[in-house]
């Protein structure tokens, strides 16, 4: 193997993939040619970096020089300066990596500081589509050790002593899960993998199937082992198609490697992956529906129990995990459970991966222990709000979660804080709002989702959800009533009680968590016909300042409605009949004379 | 096909040998090489090739070979600083690839620093002129 002198690792994330990092990554295949660098540097097309904001992102080593916002147009001045003569392109690096001029590591930077990464421990380092490079990081180790030296009951007592919870949702302990498959009756059994993530604002799992799909395939043949399983299965949406390309690669180079297959690494454990690809409905994700259809039938759920882990898919015991929970089991075995046990708080162990999007400077993946609270990660690590606004709230858990209002900022994070507060943990969304949004609105944005995601199978999800839309519809647009709010809140809980699956009961979370903390925004819509925060539309007014207006006419020519009238030199006025708040005479008057009221 | 645990085991160590050196410049020795136009001119280039050859066919781990511009003194280029943690850093001046087997043998590998390369020999040559 030749010995390059330098690394230039390109992330191939999905994030910086759109922002062009494919045609970066080929430019510096292109330049290296053209200066002949070819035997000395090498470039590798890396999984996500987690830090998105800041992407397309590419890392020249071994200086660690920690290039940000990267265009194939800076490729050649990358290659001409810093690969050929060593010169750094300053201007091209990420703000916080320098110090003094001087380079700081990666995990200097602020933004890496407080994070642990456990379930990302070779996104963006290690080449995906290399099954040797995943090997020289331990990779099918673990495997290796489970099969020569473990029990099929050592490995699941191992998971259960970890501490291990689910990572998709509600946060069931996985190693009794692993313990039910395994002691279901029956010879044939199937492994799961669900990366069907359809939470808004949610992809994590995204990123480790496209940064480091071996971590899950080696997972999931630790199951087969522990539950005497010959055949998984990857449920992924087709929305995902990188992640889906990276994993069949994956599962081909495996088979190759003989680490799939009969007789795994010489013993006699045989195991098989097949992907499964979803059409991304949300209902998709909820587990029974997930299995019916892998099945090839229309995704809809099923009452439990039985529970999957008795009678799964084709009615055979199923072991269903999702994408982060198995990228942590290859690491819980390595390193041991009581070394994953001492992360994080007293019933939440190891780490928790977010995807920190919404009003944040440092929007990107993040992977921090449990216990770590709203203002570390929001502060510290997504380096604040930008604009210098204020933080209101974050929101977790996607449309089955809540929000935590800034008073509760110092809440650790973990899975049973999260559920008193009245959210949860979910799939690891994590939405930051600054005092700009209207948690109405917010509420009002989730149920749309739910609405237009409802599989419809029974009622209360159904209808239920459309109805509570239509009241905070009413409530957003300035027609709401007291009695309204009380409704909302009754169905919110009849909702909860009675739909079928944990989708439809979790649907109404949104609007209960946010009249909890928000409740006075909630009244203000009603009883002042105000939104607050100045997002809900119909209840803006804008109006001129007839001290600032000079009487240009500006505002009055650009108006789209014509609700602008008046005479040269003479105040301007809006006739708020007209008007369609589109606030065109806003950006356009040249004295900031016009602004929103709320 | 892998059949045993030994050969994933070989595979992860030859694989692993390239991917250290993705890890950060650590405590290991660097040896940094001025790759300004004055260096390149005088010749610095091979020079750079020649530390990175000898430092694979040694399988030296911790030893990085980095680039800088312009170390300033461009009439004694090519020049190479060695960095060894916790000791003066060792500059050496007009640097061949036939001088560089001689510290990467004595210097990098034995702790050795070679005196009749340094810039401080150099000088003295030049004043005693």
């Amino acid at each position: 193997m030749p010995l390059y002198r330098s690394h230039v690792l390109v992330c191939g994330g999905t994030g910086c993939t759109s922002g062009g990092s494919d045609k970066i990554y080929d430019a510096f295949l292109k330049e290296i040619e053209s200066f002949n660098l070819k035997d000395e540097v090498q470039v590798i097309c890396t999984g996500c970096f987690g830090l998105c904001a800041e992407g397309p992102i590419v890392i020249v080593y071994p200086e660690g020089a920690f290039y940000s916002r990267v265009a194939d147009s800076d490729v050649k001045e990358i290659v001409e300066e810093h690969l050929l003569k060593g010169r750094i392109v300053k201007r091209l690096l990420y703000k916080e990596s320098l110090e003094e001029g001087q380079i700081k590591s990666l995990n200097e930077v602020k933004f890496y500081k407080k994070q642990m990464r456990i379930a990302l421990r070779n996104c963006g380092v290690i080449n995906p589509e290399n099954i040797e490079e995943y090997i020289a990081y331990d990779g099918y180790k673990a495997l290796a050790k489970v099969l020569t030296e473990m029990t099929p009951e050592q490995v699941i007592d191992w998971v259960k002593r970890s501490g291990l919870r689910g990572r998709g949702g509600g946060g069931f302990p996985t190693g009794l899960k692993w313990e039910f498959a395994a002691k279901a009756p029956g010879n044939v059994k199937y492994v799961v993998c669900n990366a069907d993530e359809g939470d808004p604002g949610a992809y994590m799992d995204r990123s480790i199937l496209e940064g480091d799909p071996h971590s899950v395939i080696e997972a999931m043949a630790i199951a087969g082992y522990a539950i005497g399983s010959k055949q998984g299965y990857v449920y992924v949406r087709a929305e995902y198609p990188l992640a889906v390309k990276r994993l069949e690669i994956a599962i081909n180079q495996a088979r190759e490697y003989g680490l799939l297959g009969k007789n795994i690494l010489g013993t006699d454990f045989e195991f098989d992956i097949e992907i499964r690809l979803g059409a991304g409905a949300f209902v998709c994700g909820e587990e029974t529906a997930l299995m019916t259809s892998i099945e090839g039938h229309r995704g809809e759920p099923r009452p439990r129990p039985p529970f999957p882990a008795v009678k799964g898919l084709w009615g055979k015991p199923t072991l269903l995990n999702n994408v982060e929970t198995y990228a942590n089991i290859p690491v819980i075995i390595l390193k041991g459970p009581e070394w994953f046990a001492s992360i994080g708080t007293e019933k939440s162990k190891g780490t928790k991966v977010f995807a920190l999007v919404g009003k944040v400077n440092n929007t990107g993946l993040i992977e921090v222990p449990m216990g770590t609270t709203v203002r570390e990660i929001v502060e510290d690590i997504g380096g604040g709000i930008p604009g210098g606004k204020k933080f209101k709230a974050v929101q977790t858990g996607g449309p089955s979660g809540g929000c935590i209002p800034a008073s509760l900022m110092d809440t650790p994070i973990d899975f049973d804080s999260l559920t008193a507060l009245g959210t949860m943990m979910g799939s690891g969304g994590m939405i930051v709002m600054d005092e700009d949004t209207c948690m109405v609105d917010i509420a009002k944005f989730f149920l749309e989702f739910t609405v237009d995601e409802s599989c419809g199978k029974c009622p209360p999800c159904r209808i239920g959800t459309r109805r509570m839309l239509e009241i905070l519809q009413k409530i957003t647009s300035g027609n709401g009533t007291m009695e309204d709010i009380e409704k909302l809140e009754e169905l919110a809980y009849s909702i909860k009680d009675s739909a079928l699956c944990g989708l439809g009961q979790t649907a109404p979370n949104p609007v209960l968590s946010t009249l909890r903390y928000f409740r006075d925004e909630y009244e203000a819509h009603v009883k002042e016909k105000r939104c607050p925060a100045g997002a809900c539309k119909a209840l803006l007014r804008i109006v001129i300042d007839r001290d600032l207006c000079k009487g240009c006419g500006i505002c009055a020519k650009n108006c789209p409605a014509n609700a602008i009238t008046g005479q040269i030199k003479k105040p301007f006025e809006i006739d708020q009949e007209k008007c369609i708040k589109c606030g065109v005479c806003i950006e356009k008057c040249p004295f900031k004379a016009i602004s929103k009221k709320a | 096909m892998i059949k045993s645990i030994q050969e994933l085991e070989q595979i992860r160590k030859k694989a692993l040998e390239e991917l250290e050196f993705r890890k950060q410049q650590g405590e290991g020795i660097r040896v940094v090489v001025g790759m300004a136009t004055c260096g390149i001119a005088a010749g610095a280039r091979p020079v750079m090739l020649k530390f990175v050859e000898e430092i694979q066919k040694r399988n030296l781990q911790n030893v990085t070979v980095v680039q800088t511009g312009c170390i300033g003194l461009c009439k004694y280029e090519p020049i190479v600083e060695v960095y060894e943690p916790n000791k003066e850093k060792v500059t050496y001046v007009k640097m061949t690839p036939e001088k560089v087997s001689r510290v990467v043998a004595e210097h990098i590998v034995n702790g050795k620093p070679v005196y009749e390369y340094t810039i401080g020999y150099e000088e003295a040559k030049e004043a005693n002129k």
